[in-house]
């Protein structure tokens, strides 16, 4: 799966959409596949915590390992998504869409700046597989 | 063959005991304690000798074959651990006697606790917590009391390498501390930039493995332990890889704060459901009034023809209690004489063994499997279970198929920082010959990785039962066990 090019990326392998003021986080297709089957999924935050770059928003367990998700950003949690509860199996066949986790309205912008584009986020994986 | 359930093989009218008549007069039982329906199996004594028979022989265990799970020291359990811990002195005792009644005992635990300390290097010893993750959590509690007692409230931060163990973070978690990570450099050593980056004054301690769970020695622990203590912090180390060390280099000398010992590895007493663990901690100098209560000590020293007389005593500014009692007695019995079987000389040899058969393991399969960080290891070593030229093939299909070779897999998944880990620890315990079977099975499997990898894919085929749904035993939870009905 090709990391989308509008989004950013983190060391940690999580992404980030940013819409107006609002970031968007989730995992990658890097992340998901090294984990493999993801099995059950726990969030860390609730709807308006302040949060820091950093932060373990989410937990998951896959048959292999639990892996917190940290956000690469701070700011406010705005939404979470419930849906990803029930159906956890889309993190691992849709982690760029569907299996969004966590909405965070920034505080600090410029945190984005510190984020990899799409191409330097693919060397990083690749990188680390060989 | 898939052995039924008891509950399946039950059939209505069976009988397998007979109570005889009774000799005393019936008792009514409340009306509320009464049930009308208990769901016991209805079995003849054949058919539950038969049953639970074939089932032990689908056991695997350390007396069955090679066990060479990573990190968990599978050593031989020597039978003479059994036979003194069954000694009727010892095996029919009862925790609230009078201590004056059960002097050999105390006086086996004081023993005990200074051989711990003398091996390990530390100044006192505590033999209560349960096992090793309750002996971390042991730890920690004293790292904060510690803390706490010089007003220095501040210090919030555990480090932890990403190499750690992953009780490490659950201890310092349910302490109450925030773990912070630390790197491992490209050496499989703890980066030491990184942990200069997040010791501050806000550090309460750094938990470390050595050797780490890469079966590598730090080679820069010195350097390691004087940052965080420089810091202001404690340095735990986690004892679960001791078992390379004995008798070659003490924990307490290195300048490590506290350490648990695994009773259950090191020390050869059983575990992976022969257990129960055993956790003892060792603490540093300035550190023994913490740790929890009681432990055990000389009340009145000896003279003349009389031994001295042992009792309990409570640590100045103990933590408390971790548990009921006094530790796991029985193993406290079985490490005591393994200790004593083996003598100061003889352990160092168990470190040696271990060492020794962990490199001749490597050097056998390392043209076929990718060693995660080759250089010389320890006890322990970690392999990738994938290949470039097998691209379906993952670790887990490598354990499953080991099974068909009749040994038990090595430790998969972990440490995390090793793509498709395999973790190998072979212990002293093995001779050459089993070594180079294994080492057969594991070269003969990257052959079929390649070659046929739909034959590891399918693994295990020998089995009573074949690849199990791991994803659906996880997510599909299934409570059977029987539930009472609420009668009214």
């Amino acid at each position: 799966m090709k990391n989308p090019q509008d989004l950013k990326y983190a060391k940690t392998d999580e992404w980030v959409k940013v819409e107006g003021n609002t970031a968007t986080i989730g995992v990658s297709d890097y992340a998901q596949s090294q984990l493999s089957d993801i099995v059950y999924l726990e969030f860390l935050v609730e709807p308006d915590d302040e949060i820091k770059k950093g932060a373990s928003i989410v937990t998951l367990e896959s048959v292999k390992a639990a892996a917190d998700v940290s956000s690469p950003v701070s700011g406010r949690v705005v939404a979470l998504n419930d849906s990803l509860s029930d159906e956890f199996e889309s993190i691992n066949t849709d982690p760029f869409g569907k299996a969004w986790m966590v909405k965070v309205e920034l505080s600090d912008p410029s945190e984005m700046d510190g984020l990899m584009s799409a191409d330097e986020y693919s060397a990083f994986c690749d990188d680390r597989e060989h | 063959m898939v052995e039924a359930t008891i509950f399946e093989i039950s059939s209505p009218g069976r009988i397998g005991v007979k109570y005889p008549e009774s000799d005393v007069p019936s008792f009514e039982l409340p009306a509320e304690l009464e049930r009308r329906h208990l769901p016991l199996p209805e079995v003849a004594e054949l058919d539950v000798v038969r049953h639970f028979t074939r089932l032990s022989k689908l056991n695997y265990s350390i007396d069955s074959g090679f066990y060479p799970l990573g990190s968990c020291t599978m050593k031989y359990n020597p039978r003479i651990n059994e036979v003194t811990a069954r000694l009727s002195g010892f095996a029919k005792t009862h925790p609230l006697q009078p201590v004056d009644t059960v002097q050999g005992n105390l006086a086996l635990m004081y023993e005990l606790q200074e051989w711990l300390a003398e091996i390990s290097g530390f100044s006192a010893i505590t033999l209560q917590p349960a096992a090793g993750a309750q002996g971390e959590y042991t730890g920690v509690l004293i790292i904060r009391a510690y803390h706490k007692d010089r007003g220095d409230t501040k210090r919030t931060k555990m480090i932890i390498p990403d190499s750690a163990h992953g009780t490490n973070p659950a201890s310092s978690s349910m302490s109450g501390f925030d773990v912070v990570h630390c790197a491992t450099n490209e050496h499989g050593n703890i980066d030491l930039d990184s942990l200069r980056a997040v010791c501050d004054d806000t550090t309460a301690g750094l938990m470390l493995t050595n050797p780490n769970t890469l079966g590598l020695f730090e080679q820069g622990i010195s350097e390691v332990i004087e940052i965080v203590h420089q810091a202001g912090g404690l340095v735990y180390g986690d004892g679960a890889n001791l078992n390379a060390l004995l008798g070659i280099t003490r924990p307490g000398d290195l300048g490590i704060d506290i350490m648990h010992f695994n009773l259950h590895k090191t020390f050869s007493t059983p575990h992976g459901g022969g257990g129960p663990g055993s956790g003892p901690v060792g603490v540093a100098s300035h550190l023994v009034d913490f740790l929890p209560c009681p432990v055990v000590g000389i009340l009145e020293p000896a003279s003349g023809d009389f031994p001295p007389f042992y009792g309990f005593v409570e640590p100045a500014k103990s933590i408390g209690r971790m548990k009921a009692f006094y530790g796991h007695f029985g193993m406290v019995i079985r490490a005591y004489t393994y200790i004593s079987m083996y003598g100061k000389h003889g352990l160092r040899e168990i470190a040696e063994g271990a060492v020794l058969n962990a490199n001749y393991l490597m050097a056998l399969v390392n043209k076929h499997y990718k060693v995660a960080y080759p250089r010389i290891c320890m006890h322990e070593f970690v392999v990738e279970g994938h290949w470039p030229n097998a691209p379906e093939v993952i670790a887990l299909d490598v354990s499953k198929r080991l099974m068909d070779y009749n040994f038990h897999p090595p430790t998969n998944y972990f440490p995390l920082i090793v793509p498709e880990a395999l973790m190998i620890e072979p212990t002293e315990t093995e001779n050459k010959e089993t070594l180079e079977l294994f080492a057969d099975a594991l070269i003969k499997i990257s052959d079929e990785a390649v070659n046929n990898p739909q034959l590891l894919k399918d693994a295990p085929h020998n089995t009573p039962i074949g690849r199990l749904d791991e994803v659906k035993a996880a997510k599909d939870l299934v409570l059977c066990c029987w539930i009472p009905e609420k009668e009214n």
